[in-house]
């Protein structure tokens, strides 16, 4: 798979601390990825980064391939949500046009606010906005810097949907979060963050162990610990041989939240 | 950059920032065509006097350089308030932030913010001058000797102010940068009073500290500039009162000051956008 993205051993310092320290990643085409870690992790430091929040790298043509939502950002009050998509159309120079705008209002949950002032918009809609704002230009590539966190369930769940949505037309995704659960539900990849270093990568199931296999017995209930999907058999027949009725096997595995506090203790 | 200084324009019309600056305008000015009116029918006592003392020049010049004074204080408040919080206010409330990750560079940016805060400012106090102008001469017949070489120097001290403000917002949060561009703006006020008592009592350490200063400053420079431009023909007796009066603080400061000023803001800008470049947003 090609790589929309591709950090090799980035470092940066605010001073005496170090935000990132050797970080390496990859984000492929239509892949969607998720970056999870504690507050202060590096994240907004490694996406700001990358965009150009930090220092002003890359040409114009990369920053027009790139959407970004920063997780501190504000639209000024007096302006609609279309005058905030018009005004970033032109400096996008995306030649979209009503079209454009109406279609990604539509797709983020805004479609019938499209004349309504930002300062009359809850933080949810802001946020929903924001993200219209980071797709104008069909961007290849989108780093979403928590985009959930001021939203409510309803809220997220249209963000789920859309984030489902764009990996569909084949947008590579980058989403900083500490919502596990969302990273569980739609992340192709997750990559766990922390001091500036990552400490875990894979696929949601890779990262997740099994812990062990539960067999419900008419004596009650035991667990193997450590075992695993190919212990299964062996376990039941040995409980059948000794005699046991077994009527439920189930694979324990370790969640995706007692991974992350594990790697990151 | 023009889309930037757009933005920026609209926002000032939408904020109704030039609803409440005209409004208090046309009340400054009719309190200005009193005073006008009142002052020129005092003056018109001692009309004939032989000492060569023209009261017409004597009271027109005092009160529009009065409105000078008052068109400039207003328009630096201004260009304070466009562009205090360009960099680091915009960037600590997250507007910043969606448009410079656009493919559009900083030093555009800040350009197009110094375009608004300049037509705006530096148009006000056009519109605040040319407005006192006219009331002086409509009321007491009086007109300045170059109206457009005061204008325009009026004028660029507002573009100038405008420059220091913007190279302020990059280091400076927006209230911070308020306060010491205001300050800053003082301190050049301070430095032509200076001058002016260099020039009574004289002293030339005085005249050299208000020279350095205002060159410092330009748009010191440039206001004493104006005020000369005001009264360039008032000789003898009328132009040393007038000197030693009201506009003490005029000074000709040569041909030199115009590209000067022209370079000060543009390197205001250059030096802006460089430390803009080395920070995070
Ligand atoms: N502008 C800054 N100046 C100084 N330190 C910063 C700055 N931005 C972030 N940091 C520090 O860098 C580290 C990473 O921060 P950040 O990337 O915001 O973490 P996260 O987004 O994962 O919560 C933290 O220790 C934070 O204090
Ligand atoms: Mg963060």
């Amino acid at each position: 798979m090609a790589a929309v993205l591709s950090v090799s051993s980035l470092h940066k310092r605010y001073g005496a601390t170090a935000a990132l320290s050797g970080v390496t990643l990859e984000v492929g085409e239509a892949e969607l990825v998720g970056l999870l870690g504690p507050n202060g992790a590096g994240k907004s430091t490694l996406t700001g980064t990358v965009t150009v929040c930090g220092a002003p790298a890359g040409s114009d043509t990369a920053r027009r391939s790139i959407g970004y939502l920063a997780e501190l950002f504000r639209f000024p009050g007096w302006c609609t949500a279309d005058e905030v998509l018009v005004l970033h159309q032109r400096l996008a120079g995306s030649s979209g046009g009503d079209a454009e705008r109406r279609e990604l209002l539509e797709l983020v949950g805004l479609g019938r606010e499209a004349r309504r002032r930002v300062d009359t918009m809850s933080k949810g809609m802001q946020q929903r906005l924001g993200i219209a704002q980071a797709l104008i230009g069909s961007p290849k590539l989108l780093l979403l810097d928590e985009p959930t966190s001021a939203l409510d369930p309803a809220g997220r769940r249209t963000v789920r949907e859309l984030l489902e949505e764009l990996r569909r037309r084949g947008t590579s995704v980058l989403l900083n979060t500490h919502l596990l659960s969302e990273v569980e539900h739609v992340c192709d990849r997750v990559l766990i963050l922390d001091r500036g270093a990552i400490v875990a990568a894979g696929a949601p199931a890779e990262l997740t162990r099994a812990r062990g296999v539960q067999v419900e017995l008419a004596s009650g209930t035991r667990v193997f610990d450590g075992a695993a999907r190919e212990d299964v058999p062996r376990i039941v027949s040995d409980l059948v041989a000794a005699g046991e009725q077994v009527y439920s096997v189930q694979l324990l595995r370790s969640t995706l939240e007692e991974r992350y506090l594990e790697v990151v203790a | 950059m023009i889309l930037v200084a757009r933005h920026a324009l609209r926002e000032s019309l939408r904020r109704r920032i030039f609803a409440v600056v005209i409004a208090l305008s046309i009340a400054f000015g009719a309190l200005y065509a009193f005073g006008a009116h009142e002052l020129f029918k005092d003056v018109s006592g001692f009309s004939d006097d032989s000492s060569g003392l023209d009261p017409k020049t004597l009271a027109g010049a005092t009160i529009l350089g009065l409105a000078m004074f008052g068109s400039l204080f207003l328009g630096a408040v201004l260009a304070v308030f466009l562009t205090a919080g360009a960099v680091r206010g915009d960037a600590e409330s997250g507007t910043l932030q969606p448009l410079i990750v656009r493919p559009l560079s900083r030093r555009r940016y800040l350009a197009g913010r110094l375009l608004a805060a300049s037509l705006v400012s530096a148009g006000y106090v056009a519109f605040a001058y040319l407005g006192a102008v006219l009331i002086t001469g409509l009321i007491g017949d009086w007109w300045p000797s170059n109206v457009l070489g005061s204008l325009i120097r009026l004028s660029g001290a507002a573009v100038v102010i405008s420059a220091l403000a913007l190279l302020g917002s990059v280091f400076l949060t927006a209230t911070a940068n308020g306060i010491a561009v205001l300050m800053v703006y003082g301190a050049g006020l301070l430095a032509g009073l200076l001058g002016e008592i260099g020039d009574a009592i004289p002293s030339h350490s005085l005249q050299r500290i208000a020279d350095v200063a205002s060159w410092t400053l330009p748009f010191e420079e440039l206001y004493r500039d104006a005020l000369r431009e005001l009264v360039g023909s008032a000789h003898g007796v009328t132009g040393a009162i007038i000197k030693l009066g009201p506009l003490g603080g005029s000074h000709d400061a040569g041909p030199l000051l115009l590209p000067w000023a022209i370079a000060y803001v543009v390197l205001a800008v250059l030096l802006a956008g460089w430390a803009f470049m080395r920070r995070d947003v």
